[in-house]
């Protein structure tokens, strides 16, 4: 694989608010990327700067290997597909995916070849003389991104392709992406403050936060191996016990915690030295409920205080010594011992378990 | 209990609908009845007759003033839409230097009373020595105008989508195929409406007219005025009477017009 | 793609946005602000016979020096002729009178018409609007003239009441200041029905519904929920007829009498007949303050409630 986007240490502030920060990516010829972060953490503004909206303060953007940093949207092989669609109201469907063929000189036949192509790639065939207020929000979704795909882009973006659409459609309409990405062989950034969908579709995740990249990596990595306690926040509930670290052996570190000693996996990354303070992070579906105190690398006593019915899987509130609370989630059929006010043992692998920096740092 | 949205429009409602519609149109309905009254007198009713229609083809002087009306009120007009066209687009444009002043401007000559504004003009183009009369109506009628249509379009570039024009660039437009093939057409209704306005309030004025207008030039609405000043006339009647159908067919082709660009533009 | 060439563009772009601010600028400059600084030198200019009909108090062309020293000599005679005068005093109180009857008339019948609007079946609404605009789009002339025809002492509404013999001696209605007040009313009612109807079809209606659900009747629930918020409606449509009416020249010319006296009448009627310029300009003046007045306060009133909101 080559790489088709290179961003480097690209900057930009509105006024006083900077809005990126020394941001820099990589994305691979036909990758599907996801940029995720909460609202305001920079996530459009680098898209926009990738599309050719915004001129970054510093940094530069290399596309295969040549610099677009200044040149204008309507040069650059990178096409977006809007979150609010932006389909032009004043024509019908044919007319929109038309747009850019016609933009690019083609001649009359080749572009309603290319525009029936299109719309039978997102199945909206028979559509063409439909206006775009008389399409439902599946539909428009389905012509913006055949318009997009009809300009013929090396990288597309997609700016929440799926915030303007119902549950069920988000579902359909997310396989149907990732289908079309399949079978173009083509680049997909998609932006995005949703954690579920960025892993659901992307091969590759950038957690951004405060106008930095926080973490780059696939899905698994970045669920299961966060670089703070930020990420592992922001990326599904996680558990976080304050300990201090009392020893270092081959990846391992051993922990004293309000709520006992504990052994967990430890990146040299961190940098973390015996007697530093730091966070033990435990995903809810990795931990496990005893009644009686089983055998494991790691087990901590605690009362259930909650217990909640969520239909696929059921999930625990348990105090525990240092006071917090932990979450504990398992299928329904899993779970025996439970019943509030229960006093449980809950047990965790050190591998599943890792140790972060205790202060809460943005990258 | 009823849907919020659910009309509560008892027989009381009603009735003060019939009686406000009945207030606004009845002077006008009395107009339109009267210019067909054969009574010389023109408050007795005197039979049904067409016999001042006729007459107004001969009275040359108002069919001269009529013809300049409708010239003032088409280069005006059309002066109006370009200059308040650009002033609407400026108006929209966030952080574009000398906005508020703009903005200011467009909004003065709207409270303004149109006799100071007229009078203003007038000693203006005395002040330069420039002959009145065609051009001056013109000028002082586009001035008016502008500022409605600048109105128009700025609030019809309120609702418009940014990122409409943000896609045509991306998928390869430049600035100005983008404002040719998005900005303008859906602007487009707001342009037709501004010049309509600035045409009908041209042709309505009066007051502008006369503080601008010199020896040569004198308006439908002039001519009207000064006749008016001296009493009513079954003639007046007959003119007003079609100069409100004029207006109900230039209204009824508005309608069509915008429906047409509406739903046929591409 | 280099940076020059996005330079190029941006320029070229920038020229563009340029013009489009600059024209309308530069018209509104030449055309309305030029005009309203000569009214302003002219008031300052004291009246003579001749053509034209004043002597210039200063010069600008004559740079700033002249300028500063003409300022010595300023006029302020036609304005001390226009408030020692009787007959401005008398405009002014006249068009601020007449101004406000008309626009409390207005709004006494724009209310309870914008009221049922809103309340109207929602497929109506289109076309009450349209009917209640479409007299803005007829002649403004035609509907003033038409209360002539109506007002006359041997007019239609007299004759009526004759004939249904209310009345033995006609009403003396026309050429009155009541008739000035009922035509200003009339002519500017679309300018009053709008507003309070959009203040009122924005209203959330569950407002009222929840004022019902706590106890209180139809008549209260809308005394102290719906009308107290369509008020800015109320405010800004008193604002559009008050300042037109304030300088109205053609109806209290058509309907008024000769002791119906407005600032708008002044001011054509010093310029028209008396031909005296720096008293009309003066006037002008005074009539600009009278509507700035209003309009400040709208402004501040506005202004505070974006703060709030």
């Amino acid at each position: 694989m080559s790489t088709l986007l290179r961003v480097e240490g690209v900057g930009k502030s509105y006024g006083a608010t900077r809005a990126l920060e020394n941001a820099s990516i990589e994305i691979e010829t036909g990758e599907f990327f996801a940029l995720l972060g909460p609202s305001g953490c920079g996530k459009t503004t680098l898209m926009r700067v990738i599309a050719g909206f915004e001129t970054p303060d510093s940094g530069a953007v290399f596309l295969d290997g040549v610099d677009v940093t200044h040149a204008p949207p309507h040069r650059r092989p990178v096409n977006l597909m809007f979150q609010s669609y932006a389909l032009f109201p004043h024509m019908d469907v044919a007319a929109n995916v038309a747009y850019p063929l016609r933009r690019q000189g083609l001649a009359s036949g080749l572009v309603a070849q290319r525009v029936r192509d299109m719309l039978r790639l997102v199945q909206m065939d028979g559509f063409e003389a439909r206006k775009p207020d008389r399409l439902s929000g599946g539909q428009k979704a389905r012509v913006a991104l055949a318009r997009a795909l009809a300009a013929g882009p090396r990288l597309l973006l997609l700016d929440e392709p799926l915030a303007a659409l119902d549950r069920k459609l988000r579902e359909d309409t997310q396989f149907e992406l990732m289908q079309v990405q399949r079978d173009l062989g083509l680049s997909f950034l998609v932006v995005t403050h949703d954690q579920s969908e960025a892993m659901a579709m992307a091969g590759r995740i950038a957690v951004m936060r405060e106008g930095r990249i926080a973490q780059v990596g696939a899905p698994r990595d970045v669920y299961e191996r966060p670089s703070s306690a930020w990420v592992a926040d922001f990326i599904g509930a996680a558990n976080l016990i304050p300990a201090r670290l009392r020893a270092l052996e081959a990846g391992r570190a051993h922990l004293e915690s309000l709520a006992g000693a504990l052994t967990a996996r430890i990146d040299a990354q961190t940098g973390l030295a015996p007697g530093a303070s730091a966070l033990v992070c435990v995903r809810a579906q990795v931990l496990r409920l005893h009644a009686t105190r089983p055998v494991a690398d790691n087990v901590i006593e605690g009362d259930i205080v909650d217990e909640i019915y969520l239909g696929g899987a059921v999930e625990w509130r348990v105090r525990i010594a240092d006071g917090g609370l932990l979450r504990v989630s398992a299928a329904p059929h899993e779970s025996g011992v439970a019943g509030r006010g229960r006093r449980v043992f809950v047990s965790f692998a050190a591998e599943a378990a890792s140790v972060l920096p205790a202060a809460a740092s943005p990258a | 209990m009823s849907a919020p949205s659910a009309a509560r429009l008892g027989p009381a409602g009603m009735c003060v609908l019939a009686l406000g519609f009945a207030f606004i149109y009845a002077p006008i309905l009395l107009i339109v009845v009267y210019s067909f009254n054969a009574s010389k007198l023109v408050t007795v009713w005197g039979g049904f007759s067409l016999r001042w229609y006729p007459a107004l083809l001969e009275n040359r002087q108002l069919l001269d003033s009529a013809f300049m009306s409708l010239k003032v009120a088409l280069a005006s007009g059309a002066l109006a839409t370009l200059l308040g066209g650009l002033a609407g687009l400026a108006l929209a444009r966030r952080g574009s230097r000398g906005r508020s002043a703009l903005a200011a401007l467009v909004y003065a000559p709207l409270v303004m009373p149109e006799a100071m504004i007229g009078l203003a003009l007038l000693l203006l183009f005395v002040a330069l020595g420039v002959e009145r009369g065609f051009l001056t109506i013109v000028i002082a009628h586009a001035t008016l105008g502008m500022c409605f249509v600048a109105l128009v379009v700025a609030a019809r570039m309120k609702t418009f989508d940014a990122s409409l024009r943000e896609a045509a660039m991306d998928l390869g437009a430049g600035p100005f195929t983008a404002f040719r093939t998005i900005t303008l057409p859906l602007i487009a209704p707001a342009l037709v409406a501004g010049f309509l306005l600035a045409f009908t309030i041209s042709l309505d004025d009066v007051v502008l007219a006369t503080f601008a207008s010199g020896p040569g030039a004198t308006t439908l609405p002039m001519r009207i005025y000064s006749q008016m000043r001296l009493g009513v006339t079954p003639e007046i009647n007959a003119v007003s009477t079609l100069i409100l159908c004029s207006a109900a067919a230039l209204a009824g082709a508005a309608l069509i017009l915008a429906r047409i660009l509406r739903h046929g533009a591409r | 793609m280099s940076a020059r060439d996005a330079l190029a563009r941006r320029l070229a772009r920038r020229l563009a946005h340029r013009l489009a601010i600059g024209a309308p600028l530069a018209w509104l400059a030449l055309f309305f602000v030029a005009p309203a600084l000569v009214l302003l030198k002219i008031s300052f200019s004291v009246s003579v016979l001749g053509q034209p009909p004043y002597e210039p108090r200063f010069d600008l062309s004559a740079g700033f020096a002249a300028f500063l020293e003409s300022l010595r000599g300023l006029s302020l005679d036609s304005y001390a002729l226009i408030l020692q005068d009787d007959l401005y005093l008398h405009a002014l109180l006249g068009s601020l009178r007449v101004a406000g009857l008309s626009t409390a008339l207005a709004l006494l019948i724009a209310y309870p018409l914008a009221l049922a609007m809103a309340h109207a079946p929602r497929s109506w609404r289109p076309a009450l609007i349209l009917l209640a605009v479409a007299p803005f789009w007829t002649s403004f002339l035609i509907r003033v003239y038409a209360w002539i025809m109506i007002l006359k002492d041997e007019g239609l509404l007299n004759r009526a009441l004759a004939a249904s013999g209310l009345l033995d001696a006609p009403l003396r209605l026309f050429a009155t200041e009541g008739a000035v007040v009922i035509g200003v009313a009339y002519a500017y009612l679309p300018f009053a029905i709008l507003p309070i109807y959009n203040a009122l079809d924005r209203q959330d209606r569950t407002l009222v519904e929840a004022a019902r659900d706590l106890g209180a009747s139809r008549l209260r629930a809308f005394w102290s929920v719906a009308f107290p918020l369509s008020l800015p409606g109320v405010f800004a449509g008193a604002l559009l007829v008050f300042i037109p009416a304030c300088g109205e020249v053609v109806i209290p010319d058509l309907l008024g009498g000769p002791e119906t006296w407005m600032l708008g009448r002044a001011i054509w009627n010093d310029f028209f007949a008396n031909r005296d310029w720096p008293a009309a300009s003066a006037a002008a003046a005074l009539l600009l303050l009278a509507i700035l007045a209003p309009l400040i306060a709208f402004e501040r009133a506005q202004m505070r409630e974006e703060e709030s909101a």
